[in-house]
């Protein structure tokens, strides 16, 4: 696809989005109906599901990206790959950042505590300081070349890593005596509300495009660095 | 006859950094090349990649036409750079008692110790290399690298930091394997050396090859000349 | 091949035997890190035992990092990596053979950890120790699998000591999730079917890492 064709789906997916968006912060704020004052939802502090759960759904899809992309760079050596598996971390340590921040907002007046251990807060916060360490394995490497291999290896394990580590929190969480410790943390929300889902999929499909808005936005802005890489490289030789 | 080195292209970047940028050469069995060039001029990194220790960014590099780095290319190799890969808490012994064991090579001590009398270290053989100079640790870098009897032999300024006894033996040793009818490629900044050991004088400038010249076509005095006008203009 | 993984292994130990000089290290600050925890807890004696697990693990972790980090940093010195890359052979052997001497390093140190927290925290053990020995093993060598090739990344950047327990810690954490269960579960409950869960989970995840490092291992390498 050529420079012109991008720029045009650039600006059909940044249209999309601006509609997606408002969308679902009215479907989230208004179109959906006021969940029941019960300890676990409290009312309109419950609409905070609606960021929440998308965002945790669309980081571990951008996870995904990044195993894939890593794996193919590994195997074609092609820097389009370390691009993309780049842009894919960055964006889902952005959506788990949202996680993080939504979560204990909602625990706060639901539980008083500002973070309950619980199994998903939990993997979400270990997950997160697994893509960190992959960005800080990307800024200690400066050779261009290596960094591309070292963090694509890291980033296959990272993934891999990420259902046993699920499995094992929730396991552990499992052991009465963290029962004991965080009572908050066993009461995770059980099935969405038929109602809710209008709105939930809503900001799901919004979130969706952002996610794919974000990565391309942000995988362009890598190429072009790279290219500018080799042009500097270019002019170094010619004085 | 293909070359038993085949170079076609061969660039290496570090970044914005060009080590290589387009480098060509055929390197026939037998030969004996002196690679000249500046610090920061591309011989260690084109050593390197020859090795299979560093990838290219670009370009054809063959190894009896197999990649550098292979199996097959590492078996006919031996490297010997001016750091000794020698662990200095064990003997000389040891060390190479440990690299016979990965090579798959069946050598008992005497046969070791035989290497090690070789390379002019006999009766020091149990001693932890700690306690070796800098010249009799290139020795044993010699015999460690050269342990499997390789065909392409790929040094790295060699003669840097040895004493007069160890650069005499090394030419030794260097000359007896040229009539062994090994292929040899040396990093060298002595041009004396150089010139009196090779067939073929290379020098790498700006990450080409700038000079390639058979030994017997020009004088030392002629080569000094040359090299010192291509290195000067700026 | 084995005999080649071996050969890496017993070239390590060798060199750990004359110099001590990872070994030491790793019994200094894993005792130090018991003493340290001694001050943190609240003196009362069940909750000590409670909290052993936790802090038996932490000092084996952090023991066991110290020793990961000088596995190829030696390696770094007179460029011996190089010699090791250059011979023509599977460059997994290195992995594993690596591997290996680190996990023997790490459970010798943690043996002698765990009897200073024996007198420490005055802890009686003694039908407990085999389930202990296992547990400690199948947690330290899935620490290891993890930590060498997490260690050969590190050791080329420009901060490795820092580098490798703040990247090594996140993908970790499984196991020591499940060590610190299953070392609580013996110590503090008698229900040692309980502990199939864990080991297996460990099991699963130093097979799983070992599979994976050993292939990807190559990629990871430079001198």
């Amino acid at each position: 696809m050529d420079q012109l064709k991008q720029k045009h789906l650039d600006a059909v997916l940044g249209g999309l989005l601006f509609v997606g968006m408002i969308l679902a912060l009215y479907m989230a704020f208004l179109g959906a109906p006021r969940a029941k004052d019960t300890p676990d939802t409290l009312g309109d502090l419950q609409r905070i599901f609606y960021f929440h759960v998308p965002s945790g759904i669309m980081g571990l899809t951008a996870f995904a990206v990044n195993f894939v992309a890593s794996l193919m760079y590994l195997i074609k050596k092609d820097r389009k790959w370390d691009s993309l598996a780049l842009s894919a971390a960055e964006v889902g340590v952005m959506f788990f950042t949202i996680v993080l921040v939504t979560g204990p907002i909602w625990a706060k007046p639901v539980w008083f505590v500002w973070w309950t251990w619980s199994p998903r807060l939990t993997s979400a916060l270990v997950l997160w300081l697994l893509y960190l360490a992959y960005m800080l394995v990307r800024g200690y490497v400066s050779d261009p070349e290596r960094r591309a291999m070292v963090s694509a290896v890291f980033g296959i394990v990272a993934f891999v890593d990420a259902p046993i580590v699920w499995f094992s929190i929730r396991w552990a969480a499992t052991n009465p005596k963290w029962r004991d410790l965080h009572p908050s943390a066993m009461l995770e929300t059980g099935g969405l509300d038929p109602a809710m889902r209008p709105a939930f999929l809503t900001c799901l499909a919004a979130f969706m495009i952002l996610l794919v808005y974000l990565i391309r936005r942000r995988f362009f802005l890598e190429t072009a660095r790279v290219e500018m890489e080799g042009l500097e490289r270019l002019t170094d030789l010619t004085h | 006859m293909p070359g038993l080195i085949e170079v076609n292209g061969l660039a290496k970047y570090f970044g914005r950094l060009s080590a290589l940028r387009d480098l060509r050469i055929t390197v026939p069995q037998g030969q004996f090349i002196a690679l000249f060039g500046r610090n920061g001029a591309g011989k260690t990194t084109f050593l390197r990649i020859l090795a299979g220790l560093s990838r290219p960014s670009a370009g054809i590099v063959k190894i009896h036409s197999s990649e550098p780095g292979s199996q097959r290319a590492r078996r006919v190799i031996g490297y010997l750079s001016h750091n000794s890969a020698l662990y200095l808490d064990l003997t000389a012994l040891e060390n190479l008692r440990f690299y016979a064991r990965l090579l798959d090579l069946s050598f008992g001590n005497s046969a070791l110790e035989e290497r090690i009398a070789r390379v002019g270290l006999a009766g020091r053989a149990r001693e932890p290399v700690r306690n070796y100079s800098r010249g009799m640790q290139q020795r044993l870098a010699i015999a460690r690298a050269f342990l499997h009897d390789p065909s392409l032999l790929l040094m790295d300024e060699p003669f840097t930091g040895l004493d007069q006894e160890g650069t005499e033996f090394l030419k030794g040793y260097l000359n007896e394997a040229r009539t062994q009818g090994k292929t040899c490629l040396m990093a060298i900044h002595d041009p004396v050396i150089g010139y009196a050991l090779a067939d073929r004088l290379v020098v790498i400038e700006k990450g080409v090859v700038a000079l390639d010249l058979a030994r017997q076509s020009i004088s030392l005095d002629e080569f000094q000349g040359r090299y010192r006008t291509l290195t000067e203009e700026r | 091949m084995l005999g080649k993984i071996w050969a890496v292994f017993r070239k390590d130990f060798l060199i750990e035997l004359r110099t001590k000089d990872s070994l030491n290290a790793m019994l200094f600050f894993g005792i130090v890190v018991l003493v340290i925890f001694n001050f943190a807890l609240a003196p009362t004696r069940d909750s000590i035992r409670e909290a052993v697990p936790g802090v038996l693990w932490v000092a084996f972790v952090f023991s066991g990092t110290l020793g990961l980090n000088r596995m190829f940093a030696s390696e770094k010195d007179n460029s011996c990596l190089q010699g090791l890359l250059m011979v023509p052979m599977d460059r997994g052997i290195i992995y594993l053979g690596k591997t290996l001497a680190a996990a023997v390093f790490m459970f010798i140190a943690e043996a002698v950890i765990f009897v200073f927290s024996l007198v420490f925290f005055n802890l009686t053990v003694w039908s407990e120790i085999p389930w202990l020995i296992l547990v400690f093993f199948i947690g330290t060598l899935g620490f290891t699998t993890v930590g060498t090739i997490l260690s050969a990344i590190a050791v080329n950047t420009r901060m490795r000591e820092v580098l490798l327990p703040l990247i090594l810690f996140p993908v970790v954490l499984p196991i020591l999730v499940n060590a610190v269960e299953a070392t609580g579960i013996i110590l503090n409950t008698a229900d040692y079917s309980a502990l199939k869960l864990p080991l297996t989970v460990m099991s699963t995840f130093t097979i799983v890492f070992g599979t994976l490092a050993y292939l990807l291992f190559d990629f990871v390498l430079e001198d």
